[in-house]
């Protein structure tokens, strides 16, 4: 189950991350660099359609300019009759196709005495030459007071009017090339009226209009004012100006570019165009009208090929991404398809089948390195768990046998209680309770003759069979050598060097050896390096003050101290081995002296199998579940006199 | 729609011919048309002449016609054509309309000529005109103006700037100019008239920034000449005080209701704009419109515009009076059409 840490998915994030960011930088970077290409070439390109444009607007409007200039000339040196002046009129309209309309408009008085306002106009309809008088077809406005009349009388020079809808006279949109001239006459030089030559806007637009930039581009040409004159808003035309569009669309900046325009500046932007696309506009003035011509084009069209050619790139930048990824997974996975095979079949192995075959190794790099490795670990698992096994079962034949072991020791124990039912002197009791393996305690009691009892209580160092073995031997030595001797210090002594020769293992037991006369109640005790026994007698209990005696195994010749004591009747001998006062708990206490003997004030007057059975109780109490680590014997003996004596 | 027919070409006919075949054409197309709802009462007929032809400057009035608010007062109401060469004062003195928009300078003149017109409501209750300088022409004061060329518009409209030059007894080069700006922006003149709400706007889009213009607003310059106000003729008055007064009340609820309504005024506006063939700027006439409420609502009492107020009136009476432009001016009373009321 590859999951999110899995290598393949690491791997494939990784190098299809690095290569996705290689590749796109060196893609963005290529449409960027496209892109600046583009810009300056268009930059060149709509200059130079700009200026055509412009070129064959101001070829048409210096010519309407010449012709104006040369009959307001031809005005002032000439003297004209009304006929030759008509005519005159009428020959530059028909002329000159690109005059729409023509007249000659006269300061009042200037034409004649009589007539206050005189402007005859010749003007084009329906394909013929139309006349009126201006004067007269002006109904609200008389023509002294049009800006085509008022503005270049006022300047004293040729002025192309802002264009406009020519109501009453020539009834379309046009613009007026205007000359002032003047009468010479007397020195003084007066305004004599106003030659004018009108071009139909809509023909001077019409070409603007069709020019074709891309698809959705366009060509527009804005008045003196930034009146829109040809401009695909055509609701706009004639209607609103660069400035009013700027107000309303809240934008300072187009404010700012129709300044400039009026200003009669050049200038190439990217913008958002009126009709709301973000644009490339390179503009310029025509000069002879001060109006401005513009072309625009949208950005996304002309960067339609280098968008295309990045989505191309980009396709085959992801196609190749794709294929890339592809690879590195396959490769991947045939990297980790074994590794993954040797998880799965590890896992198995990690949970105990060793059964399992590993996947074969096919390959000579790590992952094979790692399956033989693999391998071998799995053969030497094998073999050490069929070693294991064979050992655990000798351990447990073993165990079994030390099991029968223990319960021999066990059985070699005076077990029977009580021991000596026909004998009233003395009541003994005795208990084993062996660790967890074959002990080292024991202890024994028999009579050496018709009155003497032997007993003792031993403690093997160490454990398990050396320990049990070399109790089997001790204690066999001791019975045979006490009924032979008949003396603890002889006895003792007499084992020791039995023991002590050749004793390689430096084995050794610690034994407190005592021989009660029955008949008196005195008791012959001889110890090598037991705990001291505690004497219970009718009004304390204490314990017994022992020579020293070393332990027997070691050394030979060692000598052992005999020592004597009187049992009356009812006192109790209490023995015990170190598995009692070193009992411990898990806090590692010791049960101790102390707490025995204080156990022990508590029961004194008590049979003896129960006050052994109490003190058993305490230390299993004392331990509380912590386990046993000795042997745990106890030995108690209960003299009670001679009965005969009673009797008798 | 009815729009009088432009100038024949080549007619060299009377002019009176003309304009009586311009109403038989009208009275043959206004036949009377009563909405459904409004046929319980016969209408009224009547006509308005505004000062100029449609804009904003006129709002009220075409609302109240759209909306049918005159209608609702009981008047068929009829706006005339008006703009270049057409005189308000004029049409109204031949009785050719019965209600017109005019300047109250433009009144007392008539009046102080022998005119019987009275003031119905005063629309406008400051005067919004100015003259205007380009900076660069270092015009800064009234008087620099001395000697300057200032465009003056024809008829009635030049009486508060020549007031104003009187005042400050400034001699000025008038020439008389015409509604484009143009002469101005070329510096054909130094100095051009102009209207608050309209051609100083339209410079601005035009490409000057307010901070290349010096003004020269006539308010500022102690001229509070209140402008537009209803007019009619105290006979029309005599004949049907009722009409008049709810000419008043539909044109001033008509003003309400653009006031509360600027984008519907504003189509309302363009759509009469497109019908008479001017043409039609929304910005500029959303700027009207604007100046229009600054202009209307200015110093009225209670809130309620359409008053004249009588210290206005003799201010202005005063004034011209001693600028020579009229020998005198009735009281209040006479020129607000209240004396017969009494």
């Amino acid at each position: 189950m590859p999951g999110k840490s899995s290598i393949v998915v690491r791997l494939v994030f990784v190098i299809t991350l690095c290569c996705s960011s290689i590749f796109a930088a060196a893609l963005g970077y290529n449409y960027y660099r496209s892109r600046q290409i583009l810009e300056q070439e268009l930059e060149n390109n709509a200059r130079n359609l700009a200026m055509s444009l412009v070129h064959r607007v101001e070829t048409e409007l210096v010519a309407v300019a010449k012709v104006t200039e040369g009959v307001a000339r031809s005005l002032e040196t000439g003297r004209y009759s009304e006929q030759e002046l008509l005519a005159l009129i009428r020959a530059t309209v028909e002329k000159n196709p690109e005059i729409y309309g023509s007249t000659v408009a006269f300061e009042p008085y200037a034409f004649s005495r009589s007539t206050r306002l005189y402007a005859p106009y010749f003007y084009r309809e329906k394909g013929s030459i139309a006349f009126s008088r201006l004067e007269k077809a002006y109904q609200h406005v008389p023509y002294l007071y049009w800006d085509w009349y008022q503005i270049p009388r006022e300047l004293g020079k040729r002025e192309w009017s802002e264009p406009y809808f020519d109501e009453g006279a020539g009834n379309i949109s046009m613009s007026t090339c205007s000359v002032p001239f003047y009468d010479a006459a007397n020195g003084t030089r007066r305004l004599k009226g106003v030659v004018t030559a009108d071009i139909s806007l809509d023909s001077l637009t019409k070409l603007i209009s069709s020019t074709r930039i891309l698809k959705t581009g366009y060509a527009a040409l804005l008045s003196r004012n930034g009146m829109l004159l040809a401009h695909p808003l055509k609701d706009a035309v004639m209607n609103e100006t660069f400035f009013s569009i700027a107000e309303e669309r809240k934008d300072p900046s187009l404010r700012e570019l129709g300044k400039k325009m009026i200003r009669g500046e050049s200038g190439f932007i990217l913008y958002t165009s009126l009709v709301g696309v973000r644009s490339w506009m390179y503009y310029t003035p025509i000069r002879s009208t001060g109006w401005t011509l513009a072309v625009v084009f949208p950005e996304v069209e002309l960067l339609e090929n280098v968008r295309r050619l990045s989505m191309t790139m980009a396709a085959m930048g992801l196609v190749g991404i794709l294929v890339l990824t592809a690879a590195v997974v396959s490769i991947a996975s045939s990297i980790t398809k074994p590794l993954r095979s040797l998880a799965a079949a590890t896992h198995v192995l990690a949970s105990g089948n060793f059964d399992l075959d590993l996947p074969p190794i096919r390959t000579k790099d790590e992952v094979g390195l790692l399956t033989h490795d693999f391998q071998m670990m799995k053969e030497s698992l094998k073999e050490y768990i069929r070693d294991l096994t064979e050992t655990t079962a000798a351990k447990e034949r073993i165990q079994s046998e030390l099991k029968v072991a223990t319960d021999i020791q066990a059985s070699l124990l005076p077990r029977l209680f009580p021991a000596f039912p026909d004998r009233p002197e003395f009541d003994i009791f005795a208990s084993m309770d062996p660790a967890k393996e074959v002990g080292g305690d024991f202890y024994d009691f028999f009579f050496i003759d018709e009155h003497n009892l032997c007993f003792l209580i031993a403690d093997v160092a160490g454990k398990g069979v050396p320990a049990a073995l070399y109790m089997m031997v001790a204690k066999t030595l001791l019975k045979s050598e006490g009924q032979r001797l008949g003396e603890p210090d002889q006895i003792l002594g007499y084992v020791n060097n039995v023991l002590a020769s050749d004793n390689d293992s430096c084995m050794f037991a610690t034994v407190f050896c005592g021989i009660l006369d029955v008949r008196t109640g005195e008791v012959r005790f001889a110890n090598a390096g037991h705990n001291p026994p505690l004497l219970i007698e009718s009004r304390r209990i204490r314990y017994l003050d022992l020579k020293p005696g070393f332990v027997l195994g070691p050394l030979q010749d060692m000598a052992y101290t005999a020592e004597r004591l009187i049992l009356q009747p009812g006192d109790t001998l209490f023995m015990y081995t170190d598995g009692v006062t070193e009992a411990t708990n898990s806090a590692d206490e010791l049960y101790g002296e102390e707490q025995l003997l204080q156990a022990l004030q508590r029961v004194p007057d008590q049979e003896l199998t129960d006050m052994v059975h109490y003190i058993r109780g305490e230390i299993t109490r004392h331990a509380n579940g912590a386990p046993q680590s000795d042997d745990v014997t106890m030995i108690a003996i209960k003299y009670r006199g001679m009965q005969d004596d009673r009797k008798g | 729609m009815t729009i009088l027919p432009h100038s024949q070409r080549n007619h060299t006919g009377w002019p009176w011919l003309r304009q009586i075949s311009a109403l038989l054409l009208f009275v043959l197309c206004s036949a009377p048309w009563f909405p459904a709802g409004a046929a319980e009462a016969v209408l009224k007929k009547a006509s308005l002449m505004p000062l100029w032809s449609p804009q904003a400057q006129f709002a009220g009035y075409y609302v109240a016609l759209d909306k049918g608010i005159y209608a609702r007062h009981g008047i068929d109401l009829k706006i005339l054509k008006a703009g270049p060469g057409y005189s308000p004062a004029q049409t109204l003195q031949e009785g050719k309309a019965d209600f017109a928009v005019l300047w109250l300078t433009t009144a007392l003149q008539r009046r102080s000529a022998g005119v019987k017109l009275v003031n119905l409501a005063q629309i406008i209750q400051r005067s919004s005109m100015m003259l205007i300088a380009k900076k660069s022409s270092g015009i800064k004061t009234v008087k620099d103006m001395s000697g300057r060329k200032v465009g003056m518009w024809g008829g009635e409209l030049s009486i508060p700037p020549r007031a104003l030059l009187d005042r400050y007894g400034v001699k000025v080069r008038e020439v008389p100019q015409s509604h484009t700006i143009n002469l101005f922006l070329r510096g054909g003149i130094d100095l051009t008239s102009a209207m608050w709400y309209n051609e100083y706007h339209v410079m601005l889009n035009a490409g000057l920034d307010p901070d290349e213009l010096q003004l020269f607003p006539l308010h500022e310059l102690g001229m509070q000449y209140p402008e537009d106000g209803i007019y009619t003729l105290e006979k029309t008055l005599h004949n049907d005080p009722a009409l008049a007064r709810a000419f008043v009340a539909a044109s001033l609820e008509g003003w309400r209701y653009a006031f509360a309504h600027p984008d519907e005024t504003l189509d309302i506006v363009i759509k009469y704009m497109r019908e008479a063939q001017v043409p039609a700027n929304r910005v500029h006439q959303k700027w009207m419109l604007e100046r229009m409420q600054d202009l209307i609502m200015y110093d009225v009492p209670q809130g309620l515009p359409g008053q004249l107020k009588q210290q206005d009136y003799e201010g202005v009476g005063r004034a011209l009076r001693a600028t020579g432009l009229i020998r005198s001016y009735p009281d209040y009373a006479t020129f607000s059409g209240r004396s017969n009321a009494r």
